[in-house]
């Protein structure tokens, strides 16, 4: 088999897991935190082809030499700890800047600013009351944040601001004393129809590649804000043999098939 | 100094409008007998600080919250904690949201007696416009503004722990000690339960002591309640209970507390609830969460 061999059968979970595994490709010795399966196949993927010195965690409190498998374990099943690496530590690190956090926010913005905390309604009296704010201001002001948006709509890509701004983006009415725009580490969107990042004019939002078989119109359509296509917007990396084989072998039992519904295949019919 | 106490007498001193702490994380390590026990006190206008899960949200839906200082309630695989959900979707609590750090940042601030600690976390963010009452400082160093992240002091402080002495030297054996040390450190009085109680002669065995966060003297009463920390686990002894945490929610679907605290005998003591769940041995037999 040829490593880097494209793959011309994939599902859409999989192509995603490989589009946003590519966001710490570059990032060097960081801790990589990707919340939910699809994220954290994508940065296990990195640590095992595109970022070698990638630091994760067992999502508990141990940091871990070898990514673990996110099925097939059971408790007690031996891992690779390198050291301990409980929540207050974590905080460490975060305010150190040495980490690369990919998560799946209910509301993006066209700022980047995400949200978490809860929808609709007043603060006092929300509509919807989600998880609270969480880490999101921490690491939003501390390092690289990535999000993974499993829906591509405009629920998900507001109109407007976000309802609750969990996480502070690229906007100049909120920047804090000090800082620059530049200052702000918003990287990539990784959504079920394209690549996103706010590398336009004046940090406009822009589709940087498009899923096999996903017009701009389709995405635009699919957004409440305005966005821009990237000067050289090309069509999503398909997956490589290699990268397919690599995330079978952290996924053994197949739950990356239940994370998007009716698991669509990569390439659109 | 003999510690040890009845969760009865130890909740005792908690009164009302007092400021409590909770330890643990969502659904991992929480006081549960303890909060059980402050469910059937009148206590009532509490300010509650907590990672929380099912603590904050049976505090909730007793009516005991006035103000809840919080970054997340989660039962992580209920991620939404429903009980806490119904009350901020009533607009029945005050709350101080914050990011977990800066509740980390708090507790500091009271355990080591400073008004608060500076930081950049919360800046750009509703964090800051929906806390009037937290304050953004110019640094007498740089050109940069600060958040002041306020000290969190608390009255009381509920813990709940592998083990412990009668003397309150406490181990925790679970892989995280999350943010326990720092809620005993930033409360005048810590309240510890324990699945186990030792002689203080096991403490000087190998690396036993390496389990012990925090000195004594920042704990004041040891409670031994095996299982206290049900239905949210305790590891390694036992995980949580899915079954127990999904009839839990459904109570909350039902708008009915008063009916789960009825099933489960909560109304009454800990002895008769420990029966309704099925015994001491079932819930030591309760499995570890794979992540």
């Amino acid at each position: 088999m040829q490593q880097h061999e494209y793959a011309k059968d994939f599902t859409l979970a999989e192509l995603m897991i490989c589009a946003a595994s590519e966001v710490f490709a570059n990032d060097g010795e960081v801790l990589a935190t990707g919340i939910g399966v699809l994220p954290r196949l994508a940065a296990s993927l990195s640590m095992k082809t595109t970022n070698l010195d990638l630091m994760m965690t067992d999502s508990e409190a141990w940091l871990l030499s070898e990514p673990n498998p996110v099925s097939g374990r059971k408790a007690g099943d031996a891992q690779a700890n390198e050291t301990w690496m409980g929540f207050s530590r974590i905080f460490d690190n975060v305010w150190s800047g040495q980490r690369h956090a990919l998560v799946g926010p209910s509301q993006v913005d066209r700022f980047g600013q995400a949200n978490i905390s809860a929808l609709g309604g007043s603060y006092e009296k929300p509509k919807v009351q989600m998880l609270g704010v969480r880490g999101f201001p921490g690491n939003s002001i501390s390092h690289a944040n990535s999000f993974f948006v499993p829906s591509h709509n405009k629920r998900a890509f507001i109109d407007g601001e976000c309802d609750v701004v969990s996480s502070i983006g690229f906007n100049p009415s909120r920047l804090p004393k000090g800082y620059k725009l530049s200052d702000i580490d918003i990287r990539r969107a990784i959504t079920d129809l394209c690549v996103m990042d706010w590398g336009g004019k004046n940090f406009q939002p822009r589709v940087v590649s498009l899923h096999p078989g996903v017009s701009f119109d389709e995405v635009q359509d699919n957004t409440g804000f305005e966005l821009v296509m990237s000067e050289n917007c090309q069509v999503t990396a398909h997956p490589t043999l290699q990268q397919l084989e690599i995330i079978a072998r952290l996924d053994p039992a197949n739950i990356r098939a239940r994370q998007l519904k009716d698991n669509p295949p990569g390439i659109r019919a | 100094m003999n510690k040890l106490t009845t969760a009865q007498n130890a909740i005792s001193v908690i009164q009302d409008g007092m400021t409590i702490g909770i330890g643990g994380w969502g659904p991992r390590r929480k006081p549960m007998a303890l909060i059980r026990e402050l469910l059937r006190s009148p206590v009532k206008d509490l300010t509650v600080v907590s990672y929380g899960g099912a603590d904050v949200g049976m505090l909730c839906a007793a009516g005991k919250v006035k103000k809840l200082v919080f970054a997340f309630t989660s039962l992580d695989f209920i991620p939404l904690e429903p009980w806490f959900r119904k009350a901020r979707q009533n607009g029945e609590v005050d709350v101080f949201e914050i990011d977990e750090g800066m509740m980390l940042h708090g507790l500091r601030a009271a355990a080591w007696g400073v008004p608060f600690i500076p930081t950049a976390v919360g800046l750009g963010t509703d964090v800051v416009r929906h806390n009037p009452d937290l304050k953004i400082i110019d640094s007498p160093y740089d050109d940069k503004e600060w958040v002041a992240m306020p000290a969190l002091k608390l009255d009381v402080s509920l813990i709940h722990t592998t083990t412990a002495d009668t003397r309150g030297v406490c181990q925790i054996k679970s892989p995280d000690h999350y943010m326990d040390d720092w809620f005993a450190r930033a409360a005048k009085h810590t309240i510890v339960s324990c699945d186990e109680l030792i002689d203080t002669s096991v403490l000087h065995q190998g690396d036993e002591s390496r389990f012990v966060f925090w000195d004594r003297a920042a704990t004041q009463a040891v409670v031994h309640i095996p299982g206290g920390a049900h239905p949210s686990s305790s590891a390694p002894l036992y995980g949580f209970d899915v079954e127990h945490f999904k009839r839990y929610a459904q109570s909350a679907a039902d708008d009915d507390f008063a009916g789960y605290l009825a099933a489960f005998a909560i109304d009454k003591d800990e002895p008769s609830y420990q029966d309704a769940v099925g015994g001491l041995s079932a819930i030591q037999q309760l499995p570890m969460p794979v992540y």
